[in-house]
């Protein structure tokens, strides 16, 4: 009511806004792009903000990025340290160590954007995960936003790489001992490693070269790439229109909620500063990453407690939890120790990423989807998707097994063979538990739609016997229970064609099948209620 | 966007048909009964309300203002160094704590007042847009598809195949040049670097932490002692390299604990030296429990025997740490007798 | 193997009547009543499980040449007597009196020679160089104790203890003597002045004083508790606030 906007009937000019659009109209055409925008429907679920989560902390990671760069010296010249912070004075260092403790407290709010800059890169990288997991606990993935999954799980790893090379630029005693474990990894990639790791170090491991290499792969290589796939990840979320939940009059032909101007445009531009203040408020509470404790790198220094930042954390796992399996082969080493891990480091994402195309494959599904599912009637995917996470907080306390073990009194050697021992038996077993649960949840949604909810009130019928009286839902719970639909199993084709000639199924039909089966087989699911068991049921006597 | 085509204006732009399931729900019970009446918000009835919603607004945004200012006036007036104890944190920055909570109050407040605007001011009636196929019509497809063929042939590139050959083999060479540009990255090639170390015959062990020459009689059982080759300093512009694979500890055994017999060779009077470079993923590993006699590594427990040939007995680590022969020297001091008979530290293909 | 003892000190009673008396030497009357008190008091609460005469038992190692600086370590900082059994002995409230402790020391120190108890002016932070003591932190001690000395885990369950608010003199002892699987580091080793310089580091970022710029130091274990700090509190807050942001208003009247 009180957001009117300042046309006055009878100007004779039109007000300055309108005669600059105007002019930008001319030019860029901005009136047909801004028609079907501007009041453009987006659904409200605090679920469907987790991306704009990711969004603001990218903006805020670039914006003190950008700040940091002013004082930051890309260099391993060494220097001795002379500046503010007793313990360090006299110390060796580089340049770019250097650089970062003067930031630290020489800089007038230097820390306070430093720790805003990693701060905000560790939650982007919480965000994207915890966004991806809504995405596919939900089968947002589905036809036709599979390109855009796979945008988001580019973002994923390129937030990964982009985190992994900035922990890196400080050069302190922390990152140091990463960047050591990074070009071991990269020793130990069978025929070109050796060569590998000194194209990346310019020759021997530290040398003098790989900060201000990192550097420009940090600030401008894949923030570029991060930001090109972002751009495109926001015109697809723009196109195919928002997902949203199954509702009363939410079909998967329409999308209902706010309009983009202007309850969305607030709604959006508020949360922005919102999640910009939670975070400089960590930042004036909690430390990150004290390179000023750690002190500079040194080969022949390093500290108990050496983690890389948490998004690195499963890869660190498996370094581990990996036996030390070596192999010579004809004079050559083949170190499984470390390859292992390093496939792992790939393997793991890849396998969340490639899931939405093997569904698409098992299903046969052609069809546009709009509509979530809720987790539980999607069973198998939802039990692949704990599973894969199972798999992950495995190797993520395997990367933790020492300070698990200090701090909760257990050996870490204990805790590594847990990892080693869970990494197999843990996921299976989340598998088989998490399809109960959904096929439990199934069968209570059921019961509610055929019996009522549970009212709590128990009454006692004239013959003696207590019951519990169970309210009928209303019209809008029965559509949202049963909206779903039940996908049947695939068939196998006839073996005999109509010609009579017997036709073979090829074994990649016959796993489909088996696939197929198992996704939507009589053990996959629980039938949902049809109209003519509610009708029957309600016609009768009641509830009982 | 390309919705644009299909006229959006014509679709109702309010709620549509809110009741259309009610008919349908005779029949069948669980058909959606669309979307429900709108309800109003106490805002949006009571002007009173809403004039309360407008000024925690305005109050919001005020905040937001005064702690700017404030962030303001302590970026000028706190000096860097200061420290403030504050509980329970400890001592903290008195810059960073200010003018963190400076500027989270005054982004917050900007952010809170925006969303309890659009929550209670704005209207918060549903709109629902239809949505189209993603994919194109068959028409636009067919004569897409039908332009592509046209131009392909007016190109002739389906027809000339020297020209589709000479050009793919074009395209294929021309990223080579970048890639080759890339080979300017190391300055060296890997050679024997990773098998060489500074220790060489007669290189003296200096104590790391006094630089001075070690004496077998300086190190005790249960001690733990770390040296570089004499002649190597911190100032050098190579200390960095060198170091990361000269590295080695010193500990003492009792003759009688040693169980290696090449081990024993090595040894100088009981005094075993070894790499500190961890084989497996390259971490100093020198976490050494005098009781036992493992060293394991910090980064990745990768645990070694130095009472018997340092051979693994825990972790991802692939093999032995390589140790280093030392004697006595003349002037009673302890002196390496050769380098590393293995490389140092992690495993590489070469290694062999 | 580890060995480690048992605070037996009820039936200790019963050594004390059986303890040889060992001839101690020496220097003056008191010197010789401190030892007699230090035997008496060895007798009653260590031999059970170091040996009526301290030449060790399966339950508890040789004490002889370990010299006093090691007693005053392990008994003023409650390691010994030893509770039960365990991984290591940790740390807890000492049970003798500091005259005691000297007692105990002194009958020690009479078994054979080992490391003094160091004097104050040998660690206390006046002349020392924090920084350098900083960098022989990282060389010699970092790799158990972590970069500040928070502590960090060894094998089995074994572990290098936080060393926030132990007492100088305990840190300069614990480099001298090597206590159960702590390495040594004598003197001919790590000089004198190294020791002092990393007593004084430790007492300028690991103490009740020492400064925290960034804010909570989330224990000073870096990555790991930090990321767990950004998950909780972090996107816990951030995901709080989305509920919020995205939850209906209220309306005016519900049905």
């Amino acid at each position: 009511m009180s957001t009117t906007t300042t046309t006055q009937p009878g100007a004779r000019r039109a007000p300055a806004g309108e005669r600059v659009a105007d002019w930008a109209d001319g030019r860029l055409g901005i009136y047909s792009l801004a028609k079907a925008n501007m009041r453009k429907i987006f659904p409200d679920h605090w679920s469907f903000m987790l991306g704009e989560v990711c969004m603001y902390s990218f903006i805020i990671i670039i914006l003190t990025g950008i700040y940091l760069t002013l004082f930051f010296h890309p260099s391993m010249n060494e220097v001795v340290y002379h500046g503010s912070f007793v313990p360090l004075q006299g110390v060796r260092m580089s340049e770019a160590f250097k650089s970062t403790v003067d930031i630290s407290f020489d800089v007038r709010g230097g820390l306070l954007i430093r720790q805003i800059h990693h701060w905000a890169a560790l939650i982007f990288l919480a965000g994207m995960f915890v966004h991806m997991m809504r995405v596919f606990f939900t089968g947002a993935f589905r036809k036709p936003r599979e390109i855009n999954w796979m945008f988001g799980f580019l973002l994923f790893v390129c937030g990964m790489l982009t985190g992994f090379t900035g922990y890196s630029l400080p050069d302190d005693l922390l990152s140091g001992t990463g960047v050591r474990i990074a070009d071991s990894m990269i020793l130990a990639v069978p025929l070109v490693g050796t060569y590998l790791s000194f194209y990346v170090f310019g020759g021997e491991f530290p040398g003098t070269d790989f900060v201000s290499r990192f550097f420009p792969v940090h600030i401008l290589l894949l923030p570029g790439i991060m930001l090109a796939l972002m751009v495109g990840h926001l015109i697809l979320v723009f196109h195919h229109k928002h997902t949203q939940f199954a509702g009363p009059g939410r079909t998967n032909k329409n999308v209902v909620g706010m309009p983009f101007m202007p309850v969305y445009m607030a709604k959006a531009g508020g949360f922005f500063f919102l999640v910009f203040g939670a975070i400089a408020a960590i930042s004036a509470i909690a430390t990150i990453n004290p390179v000023w404790d750690a002190g500079p790198y040194r080969p022949d220094h390093v500290s108990n407690g050496s983690q890389p930042d948490w998004y690195m954390g499963y890869t660190e796992g498996a370094v581990r939890a990996m036996p030390g399996w070596e192999w010579n082969v004809l004079g050559h080493t083949i170190n499984f120790g470390v390859l292992v891990p390093v496939v792992l480091l790939v393997a793991v994402p890849a396998v969340l990423a490639m899931y939405p195309f093997v569904e698409a494959w098992i299903t046969g599904d052609q069809r546009e989807h709009h509509i979530l599912d809720r987790p539980r009637n999607a069973p198998t995917r939802t039990a692949f998707g704990v599973a894969w996470l199972s798999w992950y907080g495995v190797l993520l306390l395997a990367g933790g097994n020492d300070l698990l073990g200090l701090l909760f009194h257990l050996s870490a050697n204990g805790v590594t063979w847990f990892a080693r021992i869970g990494f197999f038996v843990i996921p299976p077993l989340a598998f088989v538990v998490t399809r109960r649960i959904c096929l439990g949840l199934q069968r209570r949604d059921r019961d509610k739609v055929l019996h009522g909810r549970e009212s709590g009130i128990i009454k006692r019928l004239p013959h003696g016997e207590f019951v519990e009286v169970h309210e009928p839902l209303t019209q809008e719970q029965l559509h949202v229970l049963t909206a779903h639909e039940q996908a049947r199993p695939i068939a196998l084709e006839a073996a005999v064609d109509e010609n009579g000639v017997e036709r073979k199924l090829t074994r990649k039909e016959k796993l489909r099948a088996r696939l197929s089966q198992g996704y939507f087989g009589e053990h996959s699911q629980i039938a949902k209620p049809t109209a003519e068991e509610y009708l029957e049921i309600t016609s009768g006597h009641g509830h009982h | 966007m390309s919705s644009q085509e299909h006229s959006e204006a014509a679709l109702p732009s309010g709620r549509g048909d809110a009741h259309e399931g009610t008919v349908a729900a005779r029949s069948d019970p669980f058909a959606d009964p669309g979307l429900p009446p709108h309800e109003p918000r106490v805002q949006d009835i009571d002007e009173r309300a809403a004039k309360r919603s407008e000024r925690v607004v305005a109050f919001l945004f005020t905040l937001s203002m005064l702690a700017t200012v404030a962030f303001i006036v302590a970026y000028v007036a706190i000096p860097v160094d200061r420290s403030v104890y504050l509980f329970p944190i400890g001592r903290v920055s008195a810059t960073n704590i200010t003018l963190g909570t400076t500027l989270g109050v005054a982004l917050f407040c900007l952010g809170a007042a925006a969303i309890h605007w659009a929550r209670t001011l704005m209207s918060d009636v549903e709109l629902v847009d239809q949505r189209h196929p993603v994919e194109s019509t068959p028409e636009i497809r067919s004569k897409v598809l039908a332009d592509f063929k046209e131009g392909a042939a007016e190109s002739g590139l389906g027809r000339r195949t020297l020209i589709r050959k000479t050009m793919l083999g074009a395209l294929t060479l021309i990223p080579l040049s970048g890639l080759v540009l890339l080979g300017g990255l190391s300055k060296a090639a890997p050679g024997t670097k990773l098998r060489r170390t500074a220790w060489a015959r007669g290189k003296t062990l200096i104590n790391q932490n006094t630089l001075q020459p070690l004496r077998p009689e300086d190190i005790e059982v249960g001690s733990l002692t770390f040296a570089m080759p004499k002649g190597m300093k911190e100032e050098d512009h190579d200390f960095q390299n060198q170091i990361a694979k000269a590295a080695v500890m010193l500990v003492r055994l009792r003759p009688e604990d040693i169980k290696d017999k090449k081990e024993l060779d090595w040894s100088a009077d009981g005094i075993v030296a070894y790499s500190r470079i961890c084989t497996h993923v390259g971490c100093p590993i020198t976490l050494y429990e005098q009781q036992t006699h493992h060293v394991l590594c910090p980064c990745h427990q990768s645990t070694f025997d130095l009472s018997d040939g340092a051979r693994v007995v825990f972790g991802p680590a692939g093999h032995a740490l390589p140790q280093l022969r030392i004697g006595i020297n003349k002037d009673g001091h302890l002196e390496a007798l050769g380098d590393f008979a293995a490389p140092v530290g992690p495993s590489f293909w070469e290694r062999g | 193997m580890v060995v480690l003892l048992f605070a037996l000190a009820v039936t200790g009673g019963l050594y004390a009547a059986l303890a040889p008396a060992d001839s101690a030497r020496a220097d003056g009357p008191a010197q010789s009543l401190a030892i007699e008190e230090g035997r008496k008091l060895y007798a009653v609460g260590c031999a059970s499980c170091h040996g009526t005469g301290a030449q060790g038992t399966s339950d508890g190692p040789s004490l002889v040449g370990t010299g006093p600086a090691a007693v005053d370590f392990q008994v003023a900082t409650g390691r010994m007597p030893l509770q039960q059994h365990g991984a290591q002995a940790p740390r807890k409230k000492a049970v003798y009196s500091r005259a005691q402790i000297d007692q105990l020391a002194a009958y020690v120190a009479s078994l054979g020679a080992g490391p003094a108890v160091p004097a104050p002016g040998q660690y206390s932070p006046e002349g020392a160089d924090v920084a350098k003591g900083g960098e022989l932190f990282r060389l010699n001690c970092s790799q158990c104790h972590n970069f500040t000395g928070k502590g960090g885990a060894l094998s089995d369950g074994k572990f290098a203890p936080n060393l926030h608010g132990v007492d100088p003199r305990h840190i300069y002892e614990a480099m001298q003597t090597g206590p159960q699987n702590m390495p040594s580091f004598p003197d001919t080793v790590l000089s004198p002045k190294n020791k002092k310089d990393i007593v004084a580091y430790l007492g300028t970022v690991n103490s009740s004083t020492s400064e925290n710029p960034g804010g909570f130091g989330l224990g000073g274990f870096g990555p790991v508790s930090e990321g767990l700090f950004a998950w909780i509190f972090g996107l816990g807050a951030l995901i709080a606030v989305a509920v919020w942001v995205a939850a209906r208003t209220a309306k005016a009247k519900r049905s």
